[in-house]
């Protein structure tokens, strides 16, 4: 990614920060200009709660380069409370046994830090919910 | 010390990754007596993926949290570390984006060895004590670097805590006063390009680490007029288990005192981390009108002492946030040496 899209993305990558449709309440993540169900433009910016459920996962055994100092590490796809399903690594799952269906929470973690000159780029994984934090 | 206007701390929230390595399979590495005495039988390290920026946003995550105030209020945002991912570009920063403190506020990396979290404590005190804010964020955290094969190596650990100022209406616990305690002693540095630091050896000990710990606890106790029995809790600096107990003794607080702030008996030394952690495990378990002593300590060097009250507000918020007793129990163990360099990144993939 570069620089200037990582900057506009900070809100999203740090905050899960998506849009919220102020005509049929409808919530999207990641933000878009126009409601994709009823087409309004009256969206304004939402943080979404980082909960969420666990909807599908698979494991990669052969990390493309720039991931290679994860080892083997989790993607999926989870369900957020709000409704939004999003695509993120799934963090802390070494020795971990995920399930579909499982409470997982936002963490903010690094996503590349590969170049020994380049910048960090920080944003969303999810991990199991440790406890019912913020309950 | 005291701040002109009443403070107290608003929120709380601690930080520890869940890989562990045990010391046996460092001193195994380097060909030492895996029977032998270690300081600690494990030490946390962080993830591949984590860092000392995404620590201190998980712990300022349970503080803001517990605290339940508007992000947008705090007005200062302050990480202690010496284990700063950037030489030059704040970390500070990344952490007040992620709670959404921006762009109203103030943000620094402290640099004070062990001693940089409890330095931004006693900034924050002083931002909200003088009126110049609602709120301030002080972090101490560290993925604490250690040269392969040293000493330090089977203690320096991961982790650290953050604590919240505010005002007194709000507070989990008053601040009572607070002082410093300052001198130059070089026991422990790291140059610009140096990957580890080096550290003075047994100078680490007398004059350096119990004189400052010594200096500001004496300091504080007798500026209020206190003794050790007056507090129904204690915590110290603990770069490994036998000093913070040598110090807590030699200032009269007893085992029952300092026990659940004792993190480096399951964790090892999270450096800027270490007290604040301590501290955290400490409110994990304290109760309404306990008085709480704090004494940190950093390399080059010093000390800074807090006296805490806890308020009735403690009980009610402390679930809102994971316990320090969570993190210590959430752990995956690493197989053996080889796997620790390659997840605490000690080793380079060409």
């Amino acid at each position: 990614m570069e620089l200037p899209r990582y900057h506009r993305m900070r809100g999203t990558l740090y905050r899960l920060e998506g849009s919220a449709c102020r005509k049929c309440a409808h919530r999207i993540f990641p933000p878009r200009p126009v409601c994709p169900r009823c087409k309004a433009q009256e969206l304004e910016p939402m943080a979404f709660s980082g909960r969420g459920t666990l909807y599908s996962f698979t494991r990669v055994l052969q990390p493309p380069r720039g991931f290679t100092n994860l080892g083997t590490y989790s993607v999926g796809m989870v369900r957020l409370d709000e409704g939004p399903m999003v695509s993120a690594q799934i963090a802390d799952a070494d020795g971990t046994e995920l399930q579909i269906g499982m409470p997982v929470e936002m963490v903010t973690r690094k996503l590349k830090d590969a170049e020994e000159h380049g910048f960090i780029l920080y944003g969303y994984k999810f991990r199991p919910r440790l406890r019912a934090a913020g309950a | 010390m005291k701040t002109a206007a009443e403070v107290g701390i608003a929120g709380y929230g601690a930080y520890i990754p869940r890989p562990r390595i045990a010391t046996r399979a460092i001193a195994r590495a380097w060909g030492r007596d895996e029977g032998g005495r270690l300081p600690v039988r494990e030490k946390s390290v962080p993830s591949p993926d984590e860092d000392t920026v995404t620590m201190a946003i998980e712990a300022a995550r349970g503080a803001v949290a517990r605290a339940g105030c508007d992000p947008g209020r705090i007005r200062a945002v302050w990480v202690g570390t010496e284990s700063k991912p950037y030489a030059v570009k704040p970390g500070g920063t990344i952490v007040a984006e992620a709670i959404g403190a921006t762009p109203w506020v103030s943000a620094a990396d402290l640099e004070f060895a062990c001693k940089a979290g409890s330095e931004a404590m006693q900034a924050a005190l002083a931002f909200v004590g003088s009126g110049m804010a609602p709120y301030a964020l002080a972090i101490g955290m560290d993925a604490a670097q250690s040269k392969p094969g040293d000493h330090l190596e089977f203690t320096a650990a991961a982790g650290g805590a953050a604590f919240l100022f505010g005002p007194p209406e709000e507070a989990l616990a008053r601040v009572e006063a607070s002082t410093s305690y300052v001198t130059d002693t070089p026991d422990f540095f790291r140059k610009q390009h140096m990957h580890y630091p080096e550290h003075g050896h047994r100078f680490t000990g007398e004059p350096s680490y119990f004189t400052h710990s010594r200096g500001a606890s004496r300091g504080l106790l007798e500026a209020l007029g206190r003794r050790a029995t007056d507090y129904r809790w204690a915590v110290f600096h603990q770069p490994n288990p036998k000093f913070m107990r040598r110090i807590a003794a030699e200032m009269g607080f007893t085992e029952a005192q300092i026990a659940p702030g004792a993190v480096v008996d399951h964790i090892g030394n999270t450096y800027s981390g270490a007290s604040l952690l301590g501290l955290a495990g400490i409110l994990d378990v304290a109760a309404e009108g306990d008085r709480i002593f704090f004494c940190s300590y950093g390399s080059g060097a010093g000390s800074d002492a807090f006296s805490l009250v806890v308020t009735r507000r403690l009980a009610e918020v402390r679930d809102r946030a994971p316990l320090v007793g969570d993190y210590i129990k959430r752990r995956q163990p690493i197989e053996d040496y080889g796997e620790y360099l390659r997840i605490a990144r000690k080793v380079r993939l060409l």
